[in-house]
């Protein structure tokens, strides 16, 4: 039998995917090329470059940076930078957060049997098992009964009262990402051979130089992809993003939805392209280190 | 029914290595098993047994040549459409499966009715003593269950041929020992054929009627436990099954069943039997004698006997094993423990000299390569 | 201190499992109480909630209105019912569809050369990585009158004669359940192709050495043994689409609401936190109850964390 035979169907039903999945990218990024302004049909690419933009009605002629006019634009955009900016604040905080305390909860886990580890797993669980919405409307409704609280103990008025900002969407993403990060990386841990650290520990190194110089280096990799895995997740979310910003916290994910409900130009288009792209190193740069993983070293 | 239950004709398997090279992982062998033997494939890993079996099932298919199974070509017939039957080496139970449903998986594929099944089910049960078991899963099993549930699987379809991959490999030594007992009793009550890999020369030379020893996807020789052992054809298996002395000579006279070959290291020219095939005379061979096939003696002279010195002497219990040195030479020579050795005056002690007797009919000439 | 902390190990594991403990009951269970609290909660003229113990808001979602025309004390009005109703039905049709896609390419990839295995698994990624309001657009964009869709068929209408007015597919039923599938395609395939791939190649080989042909040896070995992946499959997917707004939103147009959107509705526009809480209350409280009765029956599997 040759195990790699396959039915034309499979084959057939594999192309089919493979096209659903992705003709919707193909169109996003052909329309972030598209001569026109208004961006309702695709007009072809801008022509020329030129010292400044010209325009015949809602199509471009030419441009400074020719076909890629809407990229130049979107590199101007004050407000596209602003949100890109809050993105990668909150999530590399975020990360640094989540994967230690999520390493740590990770090794109790494994390792320890303690009191409260039930409750610790439970709530590790949850949010695989309840809709996003729910916990991000439990969690608005959270800080805006704290903040009323707050504000109204202190008499807090205008600027000085507490109110959402990025500070809450960050800690917001951190409950969200620390589940991620811990079952990645305990997932490694169940691999670990503990006469490694018995070895070390045989050789004089007390518990928290075994765990810098032999357990640390050897989960790392765990670590890394449980850390890389969550920030995508950040990146992405919306859901939890959407109900615990405020203002000057918009993110990307938020500032593209405020835009689908406004005017659509080929910038939304140009934005997807750059940030699939950056998707596409990620996810690159994920399989890079989890096939140094699996690869026997030497 | 024909006398070959299986033969391989000229069976060529190539792979392609990860490195992009191309392996000959099965190269040109013949092999016939004839029905109703016990027939092993002896070797190390990466020897070529295992691809071999896997063409015989037909889970591979020979790059050249043609394997047969009861004289008829079987080409790229698919391995549910052979009468051949195999217990793997990770005895590839469905764990989704009871004991009883992984046995009456292959039942149900022939279409046979639910009674028969059942009957048939628990008759093999009973064969490998699982009756009490068919509700388990195979998780639930200890490693000798799970290896018998493997058997039962296979031989509840009644293959004219059974193929065991190692199958004893996970097992303890015991269990094994036990285990091999066991294979052979079957085996014999079934009467059907048993094509058997394993590594393990003394499981192979235990069980087996007929025993091809395999290197680097060629046959090196192929025969009965006796044969091999006692007239290896080349250097390879001499040195693969058991333990040999090997001395290197060339030789002086040749006949049908002697020849004189002059060892240098010795100074002397030493009778024996010529092994190999195609020896000529003038040809540079080795000379191996095995070391409980040495005579130790006191002095006499007679044919074939050498003067040397005991540099060293373990005791093992049912046997002492002795170092000679003939000069340079360094020979092992086992000697049983007929007699008691308790007394400090017992036969051998560092630095006597003892005379060592090699016998011409277990002195074997083998060619150099 | 220290050489007491060495020797209890408990403490040790509380010590470490602590900050992920405490964020998780501040952000996660604290929430989900409160979140019950206030369900039972009435709203304040001015949007604020106020704290009492009320069944309203959970009387008003199962259909019994208390605003009726004609000045009756109260009503039937399934509007609520309906809307989780309409839920349901889509998880459910978005769930098989994206099986019925997931399994066959699961499948290839399972069975791919080794080496191109990594490939194909990386085309999955990427979309499923893309972000989420990113993916709805990209189908806004297709589905749209003058879309690539209609401007496929219209060629084609063309070239054969045939007079043909742009269909409307956005702003319709349609639309949204081609927006979930896409969004959730992916989390389907990821672990059902974990739970094939973990099958050793020596089963296929004994199921043919037993005589099942490639059909009968995918019925009976290859589908029960991926089972897991399609169950942990069904949950990635069965769970999102159920609590989703943003799909509908982009893609079925305000009159097209699913239970995520009124909830959305009720904390953002109606400025009903209360009631918007019971909803959410009764989302989870379904979402558990096919969950705990899918997994009783077909079991959990760890695919789950694969994807």
């Amino acid at each position: 039998m040759n195990p790699h035979r396959r039915s034309p169907f499979i084959l057939v039903a594999m192309v089919l995917v493979y096209i659903f999945l992705y003709a919707p990218i193909v169109g996003l990024v052909l329309y972030s090329f598209n001569a026109s302004r208004t961006n309702v049909t695709f007009e072809g690419f801008i022509p020329s470059f030129s010292g400044r933009v010209v325009m015949d009605g809602s199509l471009v002629k030419s441009a400074p940076c020719g076909p890629f006019h809407w990229y130049c634009d979107l590199a101007k955009n004050s407000d596209v930078l602003e949100a890109a900016g809050n993105t990668l604040t909150i999530a590399f905080t975020a990360i640094i957060l989540s994967t230690i305390i999520g390493t740590m909860a990770a090794l109790a886990l494994q390792r320890y049997e303690f009191r409260i580890k039930p409750f610790t797993q439970l709530s590790l669980y949850i949010p695989i098992v309840i809709p996003e919405i729910v916990m991000g409307i439990g969690i608005l409704t959270l800080f805006s009964q704290f903040f009323g609280w707050f504000n109204g103990l202190l008499g807090l008025t205008g600027d000085a009262r507490l109110s959402m900002g990025i500070v809450t969407v960050t800690i917001s993403h951190i409950a969200f990402m620390v589940p991620f990060v811990t079952l990645v990386v305990q997932a490694r841990l169940q691999g670990f051979d503990k006469a490694y650290e018995e070895a070390a520990m045989d050789l004089g190194a007390n518990e928290w130089i075994t765990f810098r110089r032999v357990t640390f280096p050897m989960i790392l990799p765990g670590v890394l992809s449980g850390a890389l895995l969550a920030f995508t997740l950040s990146l992405d979310d919306f859901v939890i993003t959407f109900f615990t910003n405020g203002p000057g916290s918009t993110t990307l994910p938020i500032y593209v939805y405020g835009l689908l409900r406004r005017i659509i130009t080929p910038q939304v288009n140009a934005l997807s392209t750059v940030w699939i792209l950056i998707v596409f190193l990620a996810v690159l740069l994920l399989q890079w280190i989890q096939s140094r993983e699996a690869k026997p070293q030497h | 029914m024909k006398e070959f239950a299986v033969e391989l004709r000229d069976v060529v398997k190539k792979f392609i290595t990860p490195e992009g090279n191309e392996l000959n992982a099965v190269d040109h062998v013949d092999m016939q098993i004839r029905n109703g033997e016990f027939f092993s494939m002896l070797g190390s890993s990466g020897c070529g047994k295992t691809t071999s079996l896997r063409m015989i099932a037909g889970f591979e298919w020979p790059t050249e040549g043609e394997v047969y199974i009861e004289g008829k070509p079987m080409g790229h017939t698919p391995p549910f459409q052979r009468k051949v039957n195999t217990v793997f080496q990770s005895y590839a139970l469905f764990q989704h499966m009871s004991v009883y449903q992984n046995v009456a998986f292959g039942l149900e594929m022939e279409g046979a009715q639910k009674e028969e099944i059942k009957k048939r089910v628990m008759r093999a049960l009973e064969m490998v003593q699982l009756i009490g078991m068919e509700n388990r899963r195979p998780k639930q099993l200890s490693g000798g269950q799970q290896q018998r549930v493997a058997l039962a699987r296979a031989l509840v379809k009644t293959p004219d041929v059974l193929l065991l991959d190692e199958p004893l490999g996970a097992l303890d030594l015991k269990l094994r020992k036990e285990m091999q007992l066991e294979l052979k009793a079957l085996q014999q009550q079934l009467g059907i054929t048993f094509i058997y890999v394993t590594h393990d020369q003394e499981e192979a030379l235990t069980m087996s009627d007929r025993i091809a020893v395999m290197s680097k996807g060629k046959v090196m020789q192929m025969g009965s436990p006796a044969e091999i052992y006692e007239r290896p054809r080349n250097r390879f298996v001499a040195e693969f099954i058991g333990e040999s002395n090997f001395l290197e000579g060339q030789i002086k006279s040749l006949s049908a069943n002697e020849a004189s070959v002059f060892i240098p290291a010795l100074n002397a020219e030493v009778t024996g039997t010529p092994a190999s095939e195609g020896l000529v005379h003038g040809e540079q061979v080795f000379v191996s004698i095995r070391p409980e096939k040495i005579h130790l003696t006191e002095h006499s002279a007679r044919l074939n006997t050498f003067e040397g010195e005991i540099t060293s002497t373990v005791y093992i219990g049912s046997n002492t094993h002795v170092v000679v040195h003939i000069g340079d030479v360094r020979l092992k020579v086992w000697e049983q423990n007929r007699i008691s050795r308790l007394e400090p005056s017992s036969f051998y002690t560092i630095g006597q000299k003892v005379d060592l007797m090699l016998m011409p009919e277990n002195t074997l000439v083998l060619k150099k390569d | 201190m220290l050489k007491r902390l060495r020797e209890n190990k408990s403490a040790q594991g509380t010590l470490l499992a602590l900050p992920t403990t405490i964020w998780m009951f501040i952000l996660l269970i604290l929430p989900l109480l409160l979140t019950l609290v206030i369900s039972f909660g009435k709203r304040s003229p001015d949007g604020e909630v106020i704290f009492t113990f009320s069944l309203d808001n959970y009387i008003r979602l199962l259909g019994f209105s208390s605003d009726c025309a004609g000045g009756q004390a109260s009503c039937f009005d399934p509007l609520y019912m309906q809307i989780l109703g309409r839920s349901l039905m889509l998880a459910f049709n978005t769930t098989v569809i994206v099986i019925a896609m997931a399994y066959p390419l699961a499948y290839f990839i399972a069975r791919a050369d080794p080496k191109r295995r990594n490939t194909f698994l990386f085309m999955v990624l990427i979309p499923l990585w893309t972000n989420f309001v990113i993916r709805v657009y990209a189908w806004m964009m297709l589905l749209r009158k003058e879309g690539a869709i209609n401007l496929i068929i219209g060629t084609v209408a063309h070239w054969l004669g045939i007079n043909f007015v742009p269909l409307e597919l956005l702003y319709t039923p349609g639309a949204v359940l081609v927006g979930m599938v896409y969004e959730f395609l992916p989390f389907m395939i990821l672990p059902i192709f974990t739970s094939l791939e973990k099958i050793e190649n020596s089963l296929y080989e004994a199921a043919a050495d037993l005589g099942a042909s490639p059909f009968k040896t995918f019925l009976r070995v290859t589908l029960p043994l991926s089972m897991p992946g399609v169950v942990a499959g069904t949950i990635l997917v069965f769970i999102p689409v159920m609590g989703t707004f943003i799909v509908s939103d982009i893609l079925g147009g305000r009159q097209y609401i699913l239970v995520g959107n009124l909830i959305q509705r009720q904390f953002l526009d109606a400025r009903d936190p209360a009631f918007g809480s019971a909803a959410s209350l009764i989302l989870m409280v379904m979402t558990l109850i096919v969950t705990y009765f899918y997994t009783r029956k077909f079991g959990f599997g760890e695919e789950i964390v694969a994807a």
